[in-house]
């Protein structure tokens, strides 16, 4: 096939007829994808609309911002109301917690900055003199830019780490019985860690797996690599994305995010505690991990859980076990413009890109 | 999200750069790569993570743009 060819519907019309075809001879499948953006070519090219009706095509826990627990967006107000300059993508500003967003302790006057990238952290940092703890959200492909920021031992900067990993959490998925017969792995993400690094699932679970790129070709054409694998019984991780995956990834940024960080246990928002799937600041750069160098302010922090909003389903909509359409207050009570759960929010949220592109 | 589009380094000081993307461009770090004026790299956050051969990031840059028409014409905004 030619690949210069990728988005001609022509392409996408003859992959959806070969899936269709392979489909005839497997049963009901679940694939789950792991990133907004996939998301978003899936829901703003109609894709799902293309497939058999045996073939579901879900989003799982890809959305950075939503899966971001609530008591770390009420550490970062803490730290923000103290006086501290706080750094965030924008995505986060008005994530909900109990104690209201990072966009309304800054209506009542805490220094809260919305940043591109911690690049423009490190310029208000250094230009204004002014202390900042950066929000250091992301999975596997914002990390190295942490890491960067890390190794420069900058002065008045501090990283608060709720880096996650995807590869634990696919692990976790499934070690949970999560009924999936096949991965689409994120593109940037495995730019970074490399396809190697989801080996371990596929040997593990039986599970096929296929890095994808973002483009609707390469998503249609990811689906089809999946259904091939399951045909032939084959499970292992294959590569449509090759002219940006390398098996062992970045290994410049792998190597730095090694020096930088350590794993540890971490909590998803709407999710319980994952093994393994959050990112530390290592000891070595204790200096610049916020929980360290402000725990004299965070000693004064407490927390208590509470349940999410009992309608909202952004748990089940994270896990892909249903769509926003299945949510009751989907576009009646939840809206991006006055949204209830992170989904809604983010614009890599399930929610806000099926209400925008759907 | 994701930045799936590639840009091309056209200005180079250390580990700081300028990328262009049709026009727009966008000072970026190049810590994370190995790349020079002329490559074609893959941003994120402000970060080049990767690098793309010439006629990959050319298709890549071609298809977008006809994502972008076919969005325009369906009234959809990106």
């Amino acid at each position: 096939m030619n690949q210069a060819n990728r988005n001609d519907p022509r392409y996408i019309r003859l992959l959806a007829g070969k899936i269709a075809e392979q489909a005839r001879f497997l049963g009901p499948l679940t694939l789950m994808h792991v990133c907004g953006t996939h998301e978003h070519t899936i829901v703003s090219s109609g894709m799902r609309s293309l497939l058999p009706d045996t073939i579901r095509l879900v989003s799982g826990p890809g959305c950075p911002v939503c899966i971001t627990p609530k008591e770390d967006i009420e550490r970062m107000i803490h730290l923000a109301r103290s006086g501290l300059t706080v750094t965030t993508f924008g995505d986060m500003m008005r994530i909900p917690s109990d104690s209201g967003s990072l966009a309304d302790a800054k209506a009542k006057g805490a220094d809260v900055r919305i940043v591109y990238g911690i690049a423009n952290a490190l310029s208000i940092a250094h230009e204004e003199h002014r202390e900042v703890v950066h929000f250091g959200i992301g999975f596997e492909t914002t990390v190295p830019t942490s890491s960067v920021a890390l190794a420069s031992e900058p002065d008045n900067l501090s990283i608060y780490s709720v880096h996650r990993t995807i590869p634990e959490a696919l692990d976790f998925l499934l070690s949970n019985s999560l009924a999936v017969d096949g991965f689409v792995d994120p593109g940037h993400v495995s730019t970074i860690i490399g396809s190697n690094a989801y080996a371990f699932i596929s040997e593990r679970y039986g599970v096929p797996q296929v890095v994808a790129g973002f483009e609707p070709g390469d998503v249609m054409l990811s689906v089809l690599m999946l259904l091939e694998q399951r045909a032939e019984g084959r499970a292992e991780v294959e590569n449509e994305y090759v002219r940006a995956v390398r098996p062992e990834g970045n290994v410049k940024a792998r190597t730095l995010i090694d020096e930088t960080f350590r794993q540890v246990d971490a909590k998803w928002r709407a999710l319980p505690v994952i093994p393994k799937s959050g990112l530390a600041i290592a000891s070595k750069y204790r200096e610049w991990d916020a929980v360290h160098r402000h725990r004299d302010v965070l000693e004064s922090f407490s927390y208590t859980p509470r349940e999410e909003d009992s309608a909202c389903r952004c748990k089940d909509i994270l896990l892909g076990a249903c769509s926003p359409q299945d949510c009751p207050l989907f576009r009646r009570a939840c809206t991006p413009d006055a949204p209830v759960g992170p989904c809604m929010v983010s614009v890599e949220g399930t929610c806000y890109i099926s209400y925008k592109y759907g | 999200m994701c930045l799936a589009i590639p840009g091309k380094i056209i200005e180079r000081d250390g580990n700081e750069g300028v990328v262009d993307y049709d026009g727009a461009r966008i000072k970026v770090r190049l810590d994370l790569v190995d790349a020079d004026v002329g490559d074609y790299v893959i941003v994120h956050t402000g970060f080049a993570i990767d690098t793309l051969s010439e006629e990959d990031a050319l298709e890549s840059i071609e298809l977008w743009r006809q994502i972008g028409e076919l969005q325009d014409e369906s009234g959809q905004s990106q």
